[in-house]
């Protein structure tokens, strides 16, 4: 039994990356086309990527999972991003690494997508937020 | 990741933050994280980088393990341990105390110890028995998760519908782990569905997704949930770019099309929503494309309805169609899942496919050859593997590489030899070891008849010597032991062939410097077989003088069975008899003989056997502490170069140049390119068949079949324009349609190309010796510039009974009909056609307005409808059928008329283009 969802990434173009997965993952996504699909095949798996200015989203899932509905599962992931970090950058995501854990874990859970709501997860980070 | 993120039935998951900014804090100058990444952005060196972790992992040790460190610094250091560890670099003494803060401390405390302890330990880390065992609220679902589910349970109980969401996929992964554990807890999972929280229902879909099977009886239930979301019922939160919950949708389609398969009872309930939801998924978005995919698959995967398969087949047209990329990806995806049910549709779309083929992007090629191999059929073989050889030549990735090889050989397997050696030389030792077995396997059993066998196998032994006798450095050596085993045991057949020069040729294999030993077993093995007869006798001897002092035991073994053997005559037809006697050997696979001996060895202290399995476990529990993702990059200079290997053909053939001893090694590593490329030389397409065989082989499927009786109809099929002289289409496109011709016949009933397609309108039935009429009515399904009509006529007469054939051309401009739309309704489809062509025709400049004049000839003579002219520029509109329009933009451009087709059918711009240069050219 498997999940679906096997990992996230989120790699900028120069990928200066040092584990031997991403660097795999950053090879095979950096050479594609703009005019290509957003798919590729990884392995036993496939991986669905979207690039946003120099950051490429990668979602690796099983090749029999619904293609469209991970894209737009990472645009969604990419709007809260952008609502949370208002106009979120790269360096955002780098000094803030911890905090996009906690959006991810607010998204998705167990390798399934968890909560597609955008009002309900900002709901919940701010109200994370004002605990502090 | 998804491991990782599995967490927290917290009372209240608090966001984890160190600097007390918000979401949208910049970076903070001053945090120690900050100095890190910028201090490790700003390095540019590998080695440097190295040397600041270490030095970072040093302080850190240094501060978590001190006394006086506050819950603040710790947390704050936590983080820079994480930093550390994503990039590659092990923090093992911080993981106890990242389990110490997931228990104490304030509720942001907690938090970033359970986001470190996720991180760090994977889910055979012995120290998550520490976390599970301790901690107050036990949520990480491990070996010990039967002790949990009561407390998760109760937790589906609790008011906040976040807490109740997640307990619903702490039970789902329970479940995927170990799914008798939960067996009872089932009717939970029922309470969760109807929860009336609709975010607590879609975690349940999780669980029935995987479980559905046994609940036939919820069918209406899902059906109920789907027509409620498809019809906007849900809160607005769950809009997705106005779409309501797609994602659950998706998942609703998958559990309905689970259920319905096979099933038409069940399949009924369901129908209706089906409809629903293609026709509310018309908003232009990838989403909703996400939705109908899902609902085209579910469509074909329930029992079918015709109505409903019809919608989805346009659906899937409209995908393959489209100018997104994406959307066409899609779309093939779509049809190769559809094709054996109705491969009709991959007929409607065979231009398309082609021009697939030829896509840049490899995966639309990769797909587009799956699809091309769900409809091999004994007609279309030899181009389809063709096309994946091709396709495995260009081709540097191992997984696709393995799996594409796999597919040629299993459609092969039925199929000439060319195609198996064209296989065996370029898949080289990717083939699965299984794939050259079951081709020998083929070879020995054979088929029916004898003669077919004996045909076989000389063309296997005729192939083969040739081959050897070419250049063989490039050979891979499964091929080779392909080719040794099929000469030792079927080069008597061809009585003509002197043994002598066989072993000449396979005492070659031997000296090669690449030869792999497993190979060179193989061909000692095979002149065993051999070796009768003065000369070869003598070749044997010198051969096992040679390898009698070789450092590989099974090779000296078998180089001595050769020199006995071969001086053995009666003793080697003994023990290698010809294959001719078919007698099945006889294979004792408990190894009861073998008894003895082994209890004389335990007896003598040796150890039990433990089979392969066992002995893996046993290794991987001594592995549990390490941490895997991390291994590989830990030696750096490995790898690098690890990197270098793979890619610089150079650095190979330093190291094949070693010794003889290294050559296998050598083998193992080499690229598969370096091989391809030798192996391009040797077998080229003259490897197989060249491109002209299967176009002729269409032709003949082409011929219509007879007819029996003048009182059956005949299927008037119409041939591809490519078999008439005028021929106006470009070379490429019409090398494309022969393509296509020759890739999907044997498709549909017709089992031929069928342009036009007949239906009976009327018979009329007369008495004897008198005419019958017979009408049909023609509609296109594929536009050529001209379709030819065939037919037969057969009919007795005197007992004697006569075929007449007969022909006739029709052009495509009898099919067309002039096109009444307004100037709106032009505009409008023109933007949404896909297929254009544009051309620059003559124009008649004899009158006053020549482009009116030029418009009137072209209505005149191809019936087509002028919708407005203004100044300069003309629209005109035509149609085939009722939804096959074409429309015509002109204008006069550096005195010509330049014409701009446009239609959403393929090949009708190109075909009536060419109609309208020849209207214009007579004038």
């Amino acid at each position: 039994m498997s999940l679906p969802i096997r990992f996230i990434l989120i790699q900028n173009r120069a990928g200066k990356t040092r584990l031997k997965l991403i660097e795999e993952v950053h090879a095979v996504v950096t050479v594609r086309d703009a005019k290509h699909t957003n798919f590729v095949e990884f392995r036993n798996f496939k991986i669905i990527y979207r690039r946003y200015a120099g950051l490429y989203f990668c979602i690796c899932v099983d090749v029999t999972d619904n293609n469209l509905a991970y894209l737009e599962g990472i645009h969604n992931f990419v709007e809260v991003l952008n609502e949370y970090f208002h106009n979120v950058c790269e360096l955002d995501l780098v000094f803030n690494f911890y905090k996009v854990y906690t959006v991810v874990d607010e998204m998705f859970l167990a390798g399934e997508i968890r909560e597609t709501s955008q009002t309900k997860v900002l709901k919940q980070l701010l109200m994370l937020q004002s605990l502090e | 990741m998804s491991d990782v993120v599995e967490k927290t039935l917290t009372a209240l998951p608090s966001l984890l933050s160190l600097d007390s900014q918000p979401g949208s804090a910049k970076l903070s100058s001053t945090s120690k994280l900050g100095a890190l990444i910028r201090g490790i952005t700003e390095l540019t060196s590998k080695h440097e980088e190295e040397k600041l972790i270490q030095r970072e992992l040093a302080s850190l040790k240094d501060q978590v393990s001190s006394p006086n460190t506050s819950m603040r610094q710790m947390k704050e250091a936590m983080v820079r341990a994480i930093y550390c560890e994503m990039l590659g670099y092990e923090a093992s003494f911080s993981y106890i105390h990242a389990i110490k803060l997931a228990q104490q401390g304030s509720i942001l405390d907690k938090r970033v110890g359970y986001l470190a302890v996720t991180l760090f330990l994977n889910e055979n880390h012995e120290l998550l028995l520490l976390l599970v065992n301790t901690v107050l609220k036990p949520n990480v679902p491990q070996r010990y998760d039967t002790c949990n589910t009561p407390l998760v349970e109760e937790k589906l109980n609790h008011p906040k519908e976040i807490i109740r969401r997640k307990a619903v996929l702490a039970l789902y992964k329970f479940y995927l782990i170990a799914p008798n554990q939960v067996q009872h807890i089932h009717n939970r999972f029922r309470k969760a569905l109807c929860d009336k929280d609709p975010g607590v229902m879609f975690a349940s879909l999780h669980i029935y997704l995987q479980m559905i099977k046994g609940y036939k009886d919820l069918t209406a239930s899902f059906v109920t949930i789907l027509k409620q979301v498809v019809s906007g019922k849900l809160p607005m939160d769950f809009n997705y770019h106005s779409v309501p919950a797609p994602w659950l949708q998706i998942q609703l389609l998958r559990i309905l099309s689970i259920l319905g398969k096979n099933d038409q009872s069940t399949s009924e309930i369901m129908y209706d929503v089906l409809d629903e939801s293609l026709k509310r998924a018309e908003i232009n978005h990838n989403i909703t494309y996400a939705i109908l995919y899902e609902c085209v698959k579910c469509i074909y995967t329930i029992y079918p309805k015709t109505d409903l398969l019809e919608k989805a087949a346009k659906c899937i047209g409209n995908f393959v169609l489209s100018s997104k990329i994406n959307l066409k990806y899609l779309g093939l995806k779509a049809l190769t899942y559809v094709v054996q049910q109705d491969p009709k549709l991959a007929l409607q779309h065979q231009m398309t496919i082609i021009e697939c083929l030829d896509h840049p992007d490899v995966i639309i090629k990769r797909e587009t050859l799956e699809l091309l191999f769900r409809i091999t059929n004994a007609q279309n073989i030899t181009v389809i593997v063709e096309k994946m050889l091709e396709f495995l030549h260009q081709s540097k990735d191992d997984h696709t590489t393995i799996d594409l090889v796999g597919k040629v050989a299993e459609i092969a397997e039925k199929y000439p030899l060319q195609t198996m050696n064209t296989v065996f030389s370029l898949g080289g030792d990717m083939i699965q070891p299984d794939i050259p077995n079951s081709f020998l396997k083929l070879l020995s059993e054979g088929f029916e008849s004898e003669e077919e066998n004996k045909k076989l196998r000389l063309f296997a032994v005729d192939s083969y010597i040739l081959l050897l006798e070419g250049e063989t450095r490039n050979l891979p050596q499964r091929f080779l032991q392909v080719i040794s085993w099929v000469l030792g045991e079927y080069s008597h057949l061809r009585n003509d062939l002197d043994p002598a020069r066989v072993m000449t040729l396979l005492t070659k294999l031997l000296e090669m410097r690449q030869t792999s030993s497993e190979t060179k077993t193989w061909v000692l093995m095979a002149m065993t077989k051999l070796c009768s007869g003065e000369a070869s006798v003598s070749i044997a001897r010198s051969v096992c003088e040679d390898l009698s002092s070789s450092m590989d035991t099974v090779q000296r073994q078998r180089a001595h069975e050769l020199l006995l053997l071969s001086q053995d005559r009666a003793l080697r037809s003994q023990l290698l008899p010809l294959c001719s006697d078919p007698e099945p050997l006889e294979v004792d696979s408990s190894l009861s003989f073998l008894d003895a001996f082994v209890s004389e060895a335990l007896a003598a202290g040796a150890a039990p056997y433990k089979p392969p399995h066992q002995r893996q476990e046993e290794l991987a529990q001594q592995k549990a502490l390490s941490l895997e993702p991390y291994e590989l990059s830990l030696p750096i200079n490995m790898s690098s170069s690890c990197v270098t290997g793979r890619q610089s053909p150079t650095l190979m053939s330093v190291s094949s140049g070693l010794s003889g001893d290294s050559a296998e090694l050598s083998h193992k590593g080499g690229s598969t390119t370096l091989k391809l490329e030798g192996v391009k030389r040797v077998w080229g397409r003259e490897g197989y068949l060249s491109k002209k065989e299967p176009v002729e082989e269409v032709a003949q499927a082409e011929i219509p079949s007879p007819l029996s009786s003048p009182n059956q109809h005949t299927g008037a099929s119409g041939t591809s324009s490519n078999t008439h002289p005028p021929i106006p289409t470009p070379e490429p496109e019409q090398e494309k349609q022969q393509l296509a011709s020759s890739l999907f016949v044997g498709l549909g009933s017709q089992s031929s190309l069928c342009l036009v397609r007949a239906d009976i309108y009327s018979t009329q039935d007369v008495p004897s010796h008198s005419v019958a009429v017979f009408q049909y009515s023609l509609s296109v399904i594929r536009p050529v510039v001209h379709f030819e009509v065939m037919g037969m006529l057969s009919y007795q007469s005197s007992h004697k009974s006569h075929e007449v054939e007969f022909t006739y051309k029709l052009p495509l401009t009898n099919f067309i009909r002039p096109f009444t739309v307004s100037t709106e309704q032009y505009g409008a489809m023109w933007l949404a056609f896909s297929n254009d062509t544009k051309q620059n025709l003559n124009l008649v400049t004899d009158g006053q307005d020549s482009l009116t004049d030029t418009l009137n000839v072209l209505k005149g003579k191809l019936n087509l409808h002028i919708v407005e002219i203004i100044g300069m520029e003309g629209i005109v509109a035509c149609r085939l059928a009722q939804d096959q329009p074409c429309l015509l933009h002109c204008h006069i451009h550096a005195g010509t008329l330049a014409v701009w087709l446009r239609s959403p059918v393929p090949d009708l711009p190109d075909s009536l283009l060419y109609h309208c240069q020849r209207a214009l050219e007579g004038t």
